[in-house]
């Protein structure tokens, strides 16, 4: 029997959390509960309620961006082997790199394919 | 449009409208399938935006600062939602504005990792969408727009932005607050 997973997606837009969640039931992974949050305080809020094993996180969003979501995620021992993938317009080099070493798992460029989010995670779930 | 007009040494409005032109094609054609056909480009000082429908404004801060917007009619609005979240929209409603801001984002956002690459590093703020009738938009400062409109099926939409040196190189002037452009509403 397949393990369910439950999904935590933070992004200020209500359009791409939908996308996204719709891709998510595409691929064969058994998606559970899929969570959402605006920004990155409300994302930090949900995960100390509800216990999830992928967030898929944009990174330009007010109060806190996904950058500094992923700082204090990962300053959190319980979470540090949680797969995180940034999903964002930002494309430069110095950008995925800068996610990469704050402890993003995976990176996907806006404007994506269902295609490109399959294969980011099926490495990672 | 004097195609090698030079924004500044370096970057010239030609350019630009070619990165807008990659940009939206790519956005619309990966997240929306649509397939849209570009205009002739042409340079506006002020901004280029219907009398009325729908308009989204995203702002660009850091090395080089201004703007980039996204306008259109309400139907193409519809159109783009529609195709976007699969669902039909005849009306504006919040998704509909949603995904107008979202795709003003990806647009302007390529363009900006495109411009990184040559003028540095650049911030993008949260797009502010303003839907209505007998509006009008300007840019708080004197500044070139450069407009690439777009059609598809007979409806039109415009992808236009603007963008000068920072006079104010200072690091502080590339922390994550951005000018928003000033809004007139009449």
């Amino acid at each position: 029997m397949p393990i369910v997973l439950d999904v935590l997606i933070v992004d200020d837009s209500a359009a791409i959390r939908k996308i996204l969640q719709r891709v998510l039931r595409q691929t064969d992974i058994a998606v559970g509960t899929v969570y959402e949050a605006g920004d990155g305080v409300e994302a930090l809020e949900t995960l100390r309620k509800q216990k999830v094993g992928l967030v898929l996180s944009d990174i330009n969003m007010p109060n806190m961006d996904g950058l500094e979501f992923l700082t204090h995620l990962r300053a959190e021992p319980a979470w540090q082997k949680l797969p995180v993938v940034m999903v964002s317009t930002e494309g430069t080099h110095a950008k995925v790199l800068e996610a990469v070493e704050r402890g993003a798992s995976g990176y996907v460029r806006k404007p994506f394919t269902a295609d490109q989010i399959k294969e980011k995670l099926v490495g990672l779930i | 449009m004097t195609n090698q007009t030079h924004i500044v040494e370096g970057l010239t409005q030609l350019e630009l409208a070619e990165a807008i032109r990659v940009s939206t094609a790519e956005v619309f054609s990966t997240m929306l399938g649509l397939e849209l056909s570009a205009g002739e480009v042409f340079v506006e000082k002020e901004e280029a935006v219907p009398a009325s429908g729908v308009v989204s404004i995203i702002g660009l801060a850091g090395a080089w600062v201004g703007s980039g917007s996204l306008s259109c009619s309400a139907r193409f609005a519809c159109k783009m939602a529609s195709h976007f979240l699969q669902e039909e929209y005849s009306a504006v409603t919040e998704d509909v504005l949603d995904t107008v801001a979202e795709v003003t984002n990806m647009v302007v956002g390529n363009v900006k990792t495109h411009l990184e690459n040559r003028l540095g590093a650049m911030g993008l703020s949260t797009p502010t969408v303003i839907y209505g009738r007998n509006f009008q938009t300007r840019g708080a400062r004197n500044q070139e727009w450069t407009v690439v409109p777009f059609s598809l099926d007979g409806e039109r939409m415009c992808i236009q932005i603007c963008v000068v040196p920072n006079p104010d190189r200072s690091e502080r002037s590339v922390r994550p607050g951005f000018p928003i452009p000033r809004l007139l509403t009449v």
